[in-house]
């Protein structure tokens, strides 16, 4: 229980959770947002020139 | 192409060269940071200053300060890739540019909203036309401006050099922002922010705040450079090495 309240405590942030709380979330999204949306975007660009290297080397054959 | 510096500014030994430091600055940037948020938290005061005391939000400094202090060295680090691209004609130096702007754009919308909260409490107001807010809110539109003029304009190279020039001009708002605290009279510039020396910072709360300022960094360092991993590819589509790399990538997965 003890631990409980000392974890509340902290969470609380003397009073000032909402400022504190959104001024480190917003940081935290924006920076987890970023790096998913460069992994997302790395493998995108990888599978579009996979792509067009597949379709050059079925007219290539023809 | 015999001098040894130029043997990595071709993107072909590039994009191998960052795809091997990326993970190291992913660990160096978790570890800091890490360490930051636990100094910063439990390793600090409740309160900061005497008679007028600046209560548990304070703690917003931490990021607040390092998502300022990025918000301008990336700017400069842009303009100094784009300045290296217009003498040298570097390709690789462009792209450099154009990664680095999507992640300072980031840190001076974080400034920006970190400031305005942390406001809220100290100065009773989220938003003042204070001059260091107002030029941090330039420095935000001119990140949004280079990203703009670049992707409107088709060729590439074009789109380089116009956006360059863009960024050298802006580069005045550097120094306008970084001093605009330092005014003659408070009550003429209305300066929100106080003049403070570093050395007046208590010790660990300057501890938190720098080593999360260098966490923010190696975290530039990995997200610029997995940014300009997809750029070569993107613009070297054409060349055979990519198409050689993409061939490799088919054939593992």
């Amino acid at each position: 229980m003890n631990i409980m309240n000392k974890i509340l405590e902290f969470l609380s942030q003397g009073g000032y959770a909402g400022y504190v709380w959104s001024a480190y979330g917003m940081t935290l999204a924006l920076l987890v947002i970023e790096t998913l949306g460069l992994r997302r975007g790395q493998r995108a660009i990888l599978a579009r020139l996979q792509r067009l290297l597949r379709l050059r080397n079925a007219g290539d054959k023809q | 192409m015999t001098k040894p510096w130029s043997r990595f500014a071709a993107p072909a030994s590039f994009y191998p060269l960052a795809g091997r430091l990326i993970p190291v600055f992913w660990v160096l940037a978790a570890a800091f940071i890490l360490i930051a948020l636990y100094w910063g938290f439990f390793q600090t005061p409740d309160q900061l200053g005497g008679s007028n005391a600046q209560k548990d939000y304070y703690r917003i400094i931490f990021i607040h300060v390092g998502t300022a202090w990025m918000s301008m060295w990336l700017y400069a680090m842009l303009v100094a890739w784009a300045a290296v691209g217009l003498v040298f004609k570097t390709r690789l130096s462009f792209m450099m540019a154009n990664a680095i702007a999507p992640t300072g754009a980031i840190f001076t919308f974080l400034a920006l909203w970190t400031g305005a909260i942390w406001g809220r409490p100290s100065w009773g107001t989220y938003w003042d036309w204070d001059p260091r807010l107002t030029s941090e809110l330039i420095l935000f539109f001119l990140y949004i401006g280079y990203i703009a003029l670049h992707s409107a304009i088709d060729d590439s190279r074009r789109a380089d050099r116009a956006a360059a020039l863009l960024a050298i001009v802006g580069l005045v708002m550097v120094p306008v922002i970084f001093w605009s605290i330092n005014c003659p009279d408070p009550n003429q510039c209305a300066a929100l922010h106080q003049r403070s020396g570093l050395g007046k910072v208590d010790g660990n709360i300057l501890f938190a705040m720098l080593t999360m300022t260098l966490g923010l960094w190696m975290y530039s360092f990995a997200t610029t450079l997995m940014r300009v991993r997809g750029i070569i590819l993107t613009r070297e589509a054409e060349t055979a090495w990519v198409q050689d790399l993409v061939r490799a990538q088919a054939r593992g997965s």
